[in-house]
């Protein structure tokens, strides 16, 4: 068996994939929920008709072109920290991660193409890429969906499109969705009135990991949330502009607060190097909330040769699950926070103190 | 915390139920849930939680209080009241009726428009033109125009023939 670990590319490498926007867009992806017509939902069937689906869609699966380079396992085959490693990765859900007998995944070495079988649906395929790039992750799924499609017998309705285990995601089975670094709104407050004209749009907002998780380090979900009744590309357009709204407001929120509040924002920034910098122990969900303030650091170029993709790297590695996977599973929470620090500050020994720049003479006043 | 039935196993089961003013609280052990049938506290209703308030109300009352089962996979409603999801392709057929007003509060529409499996795309086409002439010749009927009824009726009957060809 492969290890899933071995297998994707190290953090260092896969963080330095560039997209468009990505310093505000750190990733987009569009899932696609299909079923096989003539077995029972995962959430219904017993073992032994998940287990038949599985064998049917797996070899489908593998064979795909863009899954030539892939990882293909069965999930109770896999162990509690690998599933979690991928889960940090975005490449499964958490509820996937829950399943054992009669679930599996299909993930290509790049990390560009994921496919969940038995997760809430026979098939929860993704396309993923970096940056601001959903139309585009749109038409690779979509592509490949209409190779699967000869192959596997999907359960389609004229009236109703793709049938799927939960109504709310009935017809399209379509789920577009980035991954944006926010800080600049969360700071300047405006964040919630953003969130609640985004809702109205029909879109939801969502934590780091999906549903019901927390904003951790400022990163927001944004995503569809109606499926019936509308063709793919008519969402994936209405998430396209309201996504260049948020990018608008992000840098403009940005820009506002160097202006008005340049202290607060130098405050956050310097406070956060200083304690990753120099603790000898902290938690991930800290690790993240400051690594936040490093990368809106980075991008106001207060770290001159400083990459985002170093603070990107952190931002996963300094996870639970991947911290373990390098060490040892065998580590407490109070080890690994111990540990953890040691990893931070190594990795920024050679960042120095944030540079301020007096801001055109304005507010900088000591 | 002690079973306020038995008084002697420790609760593990909690209920809170708020009847007017008034709220009523029980604690159970897992024996004395199970002989008051309360034995799965998540049976009020995950439907609603998923779906928006009313949402497993809705399912069962368009069956008209007839409990009904997917002839294919056996799937109830109390299991969708339960769970919020299907039991099988088949269950959106089963349960059509109860479903087109939970679809309706919670899409843009009831009917899909966009991608199709390109094996049913044609087919998929011919429905909707089937459709479309069916309303032209009801409307060609009604207003007396035989000629162009008699022309619909030949094009309906030649697109009924070859389902997958025309086009």
């Amino acid at each position: 068996m492969k290890d899933i670990h071995a297998f994707l590319c190290s953090p260092a490498d896969s963080t330095h994939r560039h997209g468009p926007h990505d310093r505000i867009v750190m990733s987009s992806r569009v899932r696609l929920a299909r079923n096989l017509r003539e077995f029972s939902f995962p959430g219904w069937a017993k073992k032994p008709e998940r287990v038949k689906v599985l064998d049917t869609v797996m070899p489908a699966v593998s064979a795909l072109p863009e899954m030539a380079d892939s990882f293909a396992e069965a999930l109770d085959s896999l162990t509690v920290l690998d599933k979690q490693l991928l889960v940090e990765r975005h490449l499964i859900s958490r509820e996937h991660a829950a399943k054992n007998v009669g679930s599996g995944l299909v993930v290509n070495r790049m990390e560009t193409f994921s496919v969940m079988i038995n997760e809430e649906d026979h098939l929860r395929m993704q396309a993923l890429r970096p940056g601001f790039q959903t139309r585009e992750a749109w038409q690779a799924i979509d592509k490949l969906d209409s190779t699967l499609e000869k192959k596997l017998n999907f359960a389609f309705d004229n009236e109703l499109g793709y049938l799927t285990a939960c109504p709310t995601n009935l017809g399209t089975g379509i789920r577009v969705s980035a991954m944006l670094h926010l800080p600049g709104l969360v700071l300047s407050e405006q964040i919630n009135p953003i969130i609640q004209s985004v809702n109205k749009l029909g879109l939801a907002v969502r934590g780091l990991y999906g549903e019901g998780t927390e904003a951790l380090g400022n990163v927001f979900q944004v995503s569809n949330q109606m499926t019936l009744g509308e063709s793919e590309n008519v969402i994936v357009e209405r998430l396209e502009k309201v996504l260049s709204q948020i990018i608008e407001h992000e840098e403009n929120a940005r820009q506002t607060l160097l202006e008005k509040k340049p202290k607060v924002v130098f405050n956050h920034i310097g406070r956060a190097y200083g304690i990753l910098a120099n603790a000898h122990s902290i938690s991930s969900k800290e690790t993240m909330n400051l690594l936040s303030f490093l990368r809106l650091g980075v991008d106001m170029e207060l770290f001159p040769g400083t990459e985002r993709s170093l603070v990107d790297e952190l931002f996963l590695t300094t996870q639970p699950a991947h911290l373990q996977k390098r060490i040892s599973d065998k580590l407490s929470a109070e080890e690994r926070d111990l540990i953890r620090a040691d990893m931070v500050r190594e990795r920024l020994k050679n960042v120095n103190r944030p540079v301020i720049k007096p801001a055109g003479g304005a507010a900088t006043a000591n | 915390m002690q079973c306020c039935v038995c008084k002697e196993k420790p609760a593990t089961v909690h209920l809170t139920q708020i009847v007017g003013d008034k709220m009523q609280k029980l604690d159970l052990c897992e024996e004395c849930a199970k002989a008051k049938c309360v034995n799965d506290p998540t049976s009020f209703a995950m439907a609603d939680l998923m779906l928006g308030l009313g949402a497993s109300q809705e399912l069962e009352s368009a069956s008209a209080g007839v409990e009904s089962k997917c002839p294919r996979c056996g799937f109830s409603q109390a299991d969708f009241k339960k769970s919020g999801r299907l039991g099988c392709p088949e269950c959106y057929r089963t349960f059509a009726e109860g479903l087109s007003g939970l679809l309706k509060s919670m899409h843009k529409g009831t009917r899909h428009v966009g991608k199709a499996p390109e094996a049913l795309r044609q087919s998929r086409d011919n429905v909707d033109r089937l459709k479309a002439l069916q309303k032209k010749l009801s409307k060609a009927i009604e207003d007396e125009n035989y000629e162009a009824a008699a022309a619909l009726r030949d094009e309906i009957r030649m697109l009924g023939n070859t389902p997958a060809k025309t086009r």
